[in-house]
């Protein structure tokens, strides 16, 4: 996860097709818990292939952003287009289609897997909702989708409690992928992960974007991580945006003070705690 | 989810995997008796009807009578034999339909939470609150004798027995981050609780209704003993025990000990295997965390 080679990621811009139209956009959306605002007038598009980055510390509302789009939260107000519609109301087809044009990554893989399912069963049933066919085609999909995140066979025979955090993770996009979405919101998708093997993750989350032209919403506290995954990205703070634009931009000069405090709350050599305390201070009285 | 001291771990799991002798005898006996009951009709020496007035009473151990007769001289061993059928029948009966009844409650009070849940649950807590044997005698009061009513009967009583375990795992389980990755995929709130959910809760269940099945074939063997259960010329032990009060009286205890000893010996080994059942799926649970 060296800097050198993250702008190599903006390449997969350039591949994707003429289309211009964005595959996903939210327009202010906003949500609230009682009186409490977790997501306050949000705006974002994503064009078809790109990746964008939602950052923030933890109560900064990108997890709830992210459940917005995957249709685990209905937004107080604002709209999440899809494929140039909207998603409206919660029946069951408009569910079917959101499904079938994005997924959703969570933080934890053992979590998101039916401990009693053996990977192959888990991977092949959203599979059979979403794309009927006969049990050998769908048997051979899901052998093609475990090579493509480099999981063997015997992986997929395998329960989850059987696997690394790292094949579960893999394993997870491989079921999100299965459905052949548009869109991934991966949410903390490698925060659980020891950093080797969230390395690997994030070179095949590259490695499938540049192959497959999919799109990412990438939430993460990590900026190492979103420096080398993502194209583009919003900050938040308080449910609200407060820094938009290219990452390796945002990164490298900060316009916004909070930005300034995530990249300096990182510790680093001359890392100066006290420093970073008063501006937080400082901060919170604006 | 849970901290486990490695120390600890490797002792419950020593321990875990001694199984307590008694296990495997209770497990033995109730195949036994399940054995008996099934190929009665193939095992018996006598059929359970046939008296004999001059043989009436006779004591264990007489030739052709292994286990005695009772005053109508009706050979022991056989009745004890056909009487398991109806024994461990009717309670299945009981488990089986508490168990669908608990199943459809507990799930639908943890999934729609809210107000069914309150619903639901205070609802359970009524009938747990009223002893299951009081409300089977109430229905076979106005229903008549027969077996038909007290198993439902006790079947709507062990609901909340099995329904608010049910209802306290749905919740743990539905908590888990995997019911919301299948909602993400687009999935069906009935096909996540039925297909992902239930089979989830089942091992809980199973050995929540052992449990039942010792408590209902005790109770069932009091409706026979008290004349609401079975009708002559069916029997079961409760009949049985029942019909040899005046030969207890009489001094000649062996025709109503021995359907006795066999409702003792059932309960107690079914007892022993969900208590085993239950500790061993604890185990599991903590051990896959």
């Amino acid at each position: 996860m060296s800097t050198g080679d993250a702008m190599s990621t903006g390449d997969a811009m350039s591949t994707g097709d003429a289309v211009k139209a964005p595959v996903l956009s939210a327009t202010s959306l906003v949500k609230r818990f009682g009186h409490v605002t977790a997501v306050d007038d949000v705006s974002f598009e994503l064009m078809p292939g790109a990746s964008l980055g939602i950052v923030g510390e933890s109560g900064s509302g990108k997890t709830t952003t992210a459940r917005i789009l995957a249709g685990l939260e209905q937004p107080t107000s604002g709209t999440v287009t899809l494929d140039g519609r909207a998603v409206e109301g919660h029946s069951r087809r408009a569910r079917l289609r959101q499904a079938r044009r994005l997924q959703m990554i969570f933080q934890d893989p053992y979590g998101s897997f039916d401990p009693r399912q053996t990977i192959a069963q888990s991977i092949a049933e959203p599979m059979r909702l979403h794309a009927p066919g006969s049990r050998k085609e769908h048997r051979a999909r899901v052998d093609e989708l475990l090579d493509q995140v480099g999981l063997s066979s015997r992986a997929g025979q395998s329960l989850p409690r059987d696997l690394s955090g790292g094949q579960r993770q893999r394993a997870a996009i491989a079921r999100a992928l299965g459905v052949a979405p548009r869109v991934l919101v991966l949410d903390e998708a490698v925060a659980a992960l020891d950093v080797s093997i969230q390395a690997q993750i994030l070179t095949l989350l590259d490695d499938l974007r540049r192959d497959t032209g999919i799109s990412y919403v990438f939430v993460s506290h990590d900026l190492a991580v979103v420096r080398y995954i993502t194209d583009t990205a919003i900050v938040m703070r308080h449910g609200r945006i407060v820094e938009r634009g290219e990452t390796e931009q945002i990164l490298r000069s900060p316009r916004h003070p909070y930005t300034r405090l995530l990249l300096d709350s990182i510790p680093s050599p001359g890392w100066d705690l006290d420093r970073v305390a008063r501006d937080r201070r400082a901060l919170d009285l604006l | 989810m849970t901290l486990t001291i490695p120390a600890l771990r490797a002792r419950s799991a020593r321990r875990g995997r001694r199984r307590p002798l008694i296990v495997p005898f209770a497990a033995g006996f109730l195949l036994l008796v399940a054995v008996a009951g099934l190929l009665a009709p193939v095992l018996a020496p006598h059929s359970p009807d046939a008296t004999s007035l001059l043989d009436s009473l006779l004591p264990p151990g007489t030739e052709g009578h292994w286990l005695g007769t009772d005053s109508t001289g009706r050979d022991v061993l056989s009745r004890v034999m056909y009487g398991a059928r109806l024994s461990l029948l009717a309670p299945l009966g009981v488990v089986l339909l508490s168990g669908v009844l608990g199943i459809a409650l507990g799930l639908l009070a943890a999934r729609a939470g809210g107000w069914a849940d309150a619903v639901v649950s205070r609802g359970m807590d009524i009938v747990f609150a009223f002893p299951s044997l009081l409300l089977a005698m109430l229905v076979v009061a106005v229903s008549g004798p027969g077996l038909t009513a007290p198993i439902c009967a006790l079947a709507v009583s062990y609901t909340p027995f099995v329904g608010r375990v049910v209802r306290s795992v749905a919740i743990q389980e539905g908590a888990r981050p995997y019911m919301e990755s299948y909602r993400v995929m687009g999935f069906g709130e009935l096909w996540v609780t039925l297909r992902h959910l239930l089979p989830n809760v089942m091992p809980v269940l199973i050995a929540q209704s052992t449990l039942a099945f010792g408590y209902a074939l005790v109770d069932l063997a009091a409706l026979s003993y008290l004349g609401l259960g079975v009708r002559p010329p069916d029997a079961d032990w409760g009949s049985m025990i029942s019909q040899a009060r005046s030969a207890i009286l009489q001094g000649e205890p062996w025709s109503g000990l021995l359907p006795g000893l066999a409702v003792l010996l059932t309960v107690v080994s079914v007892n022993v295997l969900g208590e085993h059942l239950g500790g061993s799926i604890g185990r599991k649970q903590s051990e896959g965390a």
